[in-house]
């Protein structure tokens, strides 16, 4: 029988990797297809037409884009392991930090690596306080979602895996465990677990692509897949 | 469950405007703080110390901010009237398009407003694009909920109100029934909906913020509420 679940995505992408650890989270059987996004698929434009984008999920034919919507409709669609908490205020809790994330904690970090001189001082000083922020947010708990991973931990795979990776390729050093121990050490537990380990990339792999790409980032400040 | 509501908002604000609509539509008595822009409150500052923004639902003791985060708040915690639809993928629709809203329809209206020249043109013509995209999505309903509002209906709140304002202000004529008739239509099927008649701002009130403050936000490309 063909898998009514197919997640196109690319290994190398934190935005794929939320979609991808959400479903094996869930235990759900699904094919991923590799997308060369360099080289889209007609099967990318068909399904995500206005954004050409991944990851999209496809469920009985319907499709499904925006990480953190994929990661809500995994929640809601499937049975089996809450990503999302069961009260309206914590869920109001892991949006907004999902959001946080996504709107002043990445952007500010990524900005940090792909500028220089007083702009990138000035990147600095927001990743460092979003950060400082989102650290907080742990307050002693092993996961965002308490002891086991949740919406906010998926939502902040990035800051886990390709933060490091990203600020060795441009030969900064923000997210230490000198500064950041706290985070620093959930980053550590969440790579750790089993349904993200499945869905990670080889760190080495992943810098190569990054230092191999680095001038061209560097100029456009966008990710480069060609 | 009889806990107070307050929200903490301001009515020339679109996104206090989207919170205070899902409160009326569950038909839930709540208080309106206004806050001044100018010199926000210490309420405000201690409800939402990360972000200082309005609008802020207090539930009880409980603050939870972020326009869209507070919507679907408000939708999962009292009854009656249905924001978001029941059906995962149809949430995940929803989500979509509130997320198209936010990220390229109203950042490009502003930016078509408040630049000149070459860059005001490249934003109009996304403007242009993304409006077209949206009247598509409405297929000759009434609303983008369907017979009644829902998330998305709210969620494109300036687009009925606070655009027009804006254009005139500026002097464009991009919004217009000519062009965009089913959205034009839709604009006043929303502004006639009594749930939001009861809470939407005298177009005055709107074109009293933005006139005399014309130049410093041209120079800013960001409110000023000084």
């Amino acid at each position: 029988m063909a898998e009514t679940v197919k997640l196109l995505g690319t290994k190398g992408s934190p935005y794929s990797h939320r979609a991808e650890v959400a479903l094996r989270l869930k235990e759900v059987n699904f094919e991923f297809l590799h997308e060369d996004l360099a080289h889209k698929s007609d099967m990318l434009l068909r399904y995500n037409p206005i954004h050409k984008k991944i990851p999209v999920l496809v469920h009985e034919e319907k499709s499904i884009v925006e990480s953190l919507i994929v990661v809500e409709y995994v929640h809601e669609a499937f049975n089996g392991y809450a990503i999302l908490p069961s009260d309206p205020y914590e869920r109001a809790m892991a949006r907004f930090w999902a959001r946080y994330i996504d709107e002043k904690v990445i952007p500010a970090f990524w900005m940090s690596c792909w500028t220089d001189g007083e702009m990138q001082k000035g990147f600095i000083g927001q990743a460092k306080e979003a950060l400082t922020i989102l650290e907080s947010q742990l307050k002693g708990k092993k996961f965002f979602g308490g002891d086991s991973i949740g919406f906010v931990d998926l939502a902040a795979g990035m800051v886990a895996f390709w933060f490091g990776i990203l600020q060795e390729v441009a030969g900064i050093s923000l997210l230490n465990e000198e500064d950041y121990p706290v985070l620093c050490r959930w980053a550590d537990d969440y790579c750790s677990v089993e349904a993200v380990k499945e869905s990670l990339l080889d760190r080495k792999l992943l810098v190569a692509h990054f230092a191999s790409k680095k001038e061209k980032i560097f100029a456009t400040k966008a990710p480069v897949y060609d | 469950m009889g806990e107070t509501l307050k929200l903490f908002g301001w009515k020339v604000s679109p996104y206090s405007h989207r919170a205070e609509v899902a409160l009326r539509l569950k038909g839930v008595k709540y208080e309106f703080i206004h806050e001044d822009l100018a010199n926000k409150s210490d309420m405000l500052i201690r409800y939402n110390p990360i972000l200082k923004k309005i609008p802020v639902l207090l539930h009880g003791d409980t603050p939870i901010v972020e326009s869209q985060v507070i919507v679907e708040y408000i939708d999962e915690v009292f009854d009656g009237h249905p924001i978001l639809p029941k059906d995962p993928y149809k949430r995940a629709e929803a989500r979509f398009w509130a997320r198209f809203i936010d990220e390229k329809v109203r950042p490009q209206v502003w930016m078509s407003c408040w630049t000149d020249g070459e860059t005001q043109k490249s934003f109009i013509a996304q403007v242009k694009e993304s409006l077209a995209i949206l009247q598509g999505r409405l297929e000759g309903k009434k609303f983008f909920g369907g017979d009644s509002i829902g998330l998305i209906d709210i969620m494109a709140c300036s687009l009925a109100l606070w655009f027009g304002v804006m254009q005139e202000v500026v002097g464009l004529n991009l919004l217009n029934e000519d062009d965009y008739p089913e959205l034009c239509q839709w604009g006043e099927e929303y502004r006639n909906a009594e749930a939001v008649k009861e809470c939407l701002p005298e177009r005055e009130l709107i074109v009293g913020f933005f006139a005399p403050r014309k130049d410093r936000i041209f120079a800013k490309k960001a409110p000023v509420y000084d």
